[in-house]
């Protein structure tokens, strides 16, 4: 399954008048995510929020274009959170390091309308979840 | 005096703000309260006109600000029935006024000796006493919660024994709205010769705080979940144990003498208020007080009582919501979970349109695990709810629900 890209996703968030739609296709986003490994529900994994908890699994890839790309597998208890993760995984999926950590997530977020949930007092993980990615990056940038 | 809605709903400047283009539902009292606008003018005008130190300046405006300050005090002190003023000790809050305490009682816990708290308390009034514990080597108990959200009082009265030193138990559940029997299960603990203390976070918002009739030693509650500013709460002590509890945070105001080598302490309360005291916000939670004790408390009851009983019959008929916490005393709280949709996506969903609960595990993770859920979302009502809020809730509810499917 391949995720819309960034632009797909500015571009069909844009036709959406009223908040409804906008989050129904967030939830089908996060329905649409590939399914999250049992194995890897385990504390390392685990970013616990106040109101929702998320798992992500780092791994990485060799493209035959760009290199060696990191990847990510996520999960969220809340279905939103899975849609918002879907979000994050088509602006730093399959991507190199540099192109991670050049990447402006709130810009992105910002321009879907979607700040305030990358806010620290929203307390779904997803900020830290978007932290340790670019941590991730960092360290073998 | 009767209890008119619309009247109350114009003395709180927020309730009249939009979220999203909806009138704003505020259903997150049990987290905070609203204020009204005696209480917002009653810290303006502390800061217009007599702010300054207490207890200490010798000019006009200390005076003033010292005279309101311990004025509130005694707001306090009628308001939970102390005997005494100086057992009301200002504190930032529930969770300071519980640390006072559970840092006296570290030093005073040997091996041996058991403490008792309870499987539905809010973290404020279960790791502080499990840490203690911890420090001192004493033993932890819990009390066990029923399916129904009550404390198993067989339970608790199979665990109390002589080496029972100390009980803690919320006045009413923060995350279920449960009642407990607070006098009961303090009078059960006395009889072993222990301290009891009773965190009225939740409780005091109902006035219902009579510390001489519930017979606890300590009664700790917060101004904030009360129409009074955040950053103040008390805590009463019974002042013959008080008076030998160790002191807390050193500092200045809270001493008699002061050598290079040795210090004694200034008497109650002062002993517990080191440092310059949160004047303003003592002030206003007097005034907040003295607002809420003025209306009509049977009305009150009554009005929180029709709220509690139309959410609880618009959710019990509502398919595949279920409700945490159904215990047959409960403050004006509705816990639920629904089949399809993470707490964290209904309150979501709820806030877009307008309607403000608070989700999660409410900082009782114990209680949540008890419950095998991993939190809740938690409408809870104040005074100047309505009726119509209720309905909007479940208005909004389905949307939600359908949104989820």
């Amino acid at each position: 399954m391949s995720l819309p890209t960034t632009e797909d996703i500015v571009d069909d968030l844009s036709f959406f008048d009223d908040w409804e739609d906008k989050y129904k296709y967030i939830i089908d986003l996060g329905k649409s995510l590939p399914a999250f490994d049992d194995e890897w529900r385990t504390p390392e994994r685990l970013v616990k929020g106040c109101q929702s908890s998320v798992w992500i699994q780092p791994g990485s890839q060799q493209d035959a274009v760009k290199g060696e790309v990191l990847t990510f597998s996520v999960d969220s208890d809340a279905i939103i959170v899975r849609g918002l993760l879907g979000l994050v995984l088509s602006a730093l999926n399959h991507k190199t390091p540099e192109e991670i950590l050049l990447f402006d997530i709130s810009a992105f977020f910002e321009s879907l309308d979607l700040e305030r949930h990358l806010s620290p007092t929203r307390g779904n993980g997803l900020r830290s979840i978007v932290n340790r990615i670019k941590n991730i990056a960092q360290s073998v940038a | 005096m009767s209890f008119d809605v619309a009247a109350i709903r114009e003395q709180f400047p927020i309730l009249k703000r939009e979220i999203d283009g909806n009138p704003l539902v505020y259903l997150d009292n049990a987290a905070t309260t609203q204020k009204p606008q005696c209480v917002i003018d009653a810290l303006v005008d502390y800061y217009t006109t007599c702010n300054s130190n207490v207890h200490r300046g010798a000019h006009r405006l200390a005076d003033e600000a010292t005279r309101r300050f311990e004025a509130a005090r005694d707001i306090v002190k009628e308001f939970i029935n102390a005997p005494n003023r100086e057992e009301v000790i200002w504190t930032t809050g529930t969770t300071e006024g519980i640390n006072i305490v559970a840092n006296g009682l570290r030093s005073l816990l040997s091996p041996g000796d058991e403490v008792i708290a309870t499987g539905m308390d809010h973290h404020a009034n279960l790791v502080t006493w499990q840490q203690a514990c911890k420090a001192s080597g004493a033993t932890f108990k819990t009390v066990p919660v029923t399916d129904s959200g009550e404390l198993d009082q067989d339970a608790y009265s199979a665990m109390l024994n002589e080496n029972t030193k100390f009980v803690a138990f919320s006045h009413v559940s923060n995350a279920l709205g449960t009642i407990n029997p607070i006098k009961e299960m303090t009078a059960k603990a006395k009889q072993f010769g222990a301290w009891v203390l009773v965190d009225g976070a939740q409780g005091a918002a109902h006035g219902w705080a009579d510390v001489q009739d519930i017979g606890c030693d300590f009664y700790v509650f917060s101004g904030h979940k009360l129409y009074g500013p955040m950053g103040i709460g008390v805590l009463w002590g019974r002042e013959s144990v008080l008076e030998n509890w160790p002191v807390w945070r050193t500092g200045g105001e809270m001493i008699s003498t002061v050598t290079l080598e040795d210090a004694t302490w200034n008497v109650l309360p002062y002993r517990f208020e080191a440092g310059t005291p949160n004047v303003g916000d003592a002030i206003a939670m007097g005034e907040a007080i003295r607002w809420f004790s003025s209306l009509d408390q049977e009305a009150v009851a009554a009005h929180e009582k029709a709220l509690l009983d139309h959410a609880t019959e618009l959710a019990e008929a509502f398919e595949g919501l279920t409700i945490v916490g159904t215990a047959k005393e409960k403050i004006g709280v509705l816990s639920f979970v629904m089949d399809h949709g993470h707490p964290a996506d209904i309150g979501f969903l709820l806030d877009r349109q307008g309607i403000a609960v608070r989700t999660g595990d409410h900082c009782a993770q114990p209680l949540m695990d008890r419950f095998n859920v991993p939190g809740t979302a938690r409408a809870s009502f104040a005074i100047y709810n309505t009726l119509e809020e209720v309905d909007a809730l479940f208005v909004a509810l389905k949307k939600v629900r359908t949104m989820l499917a």
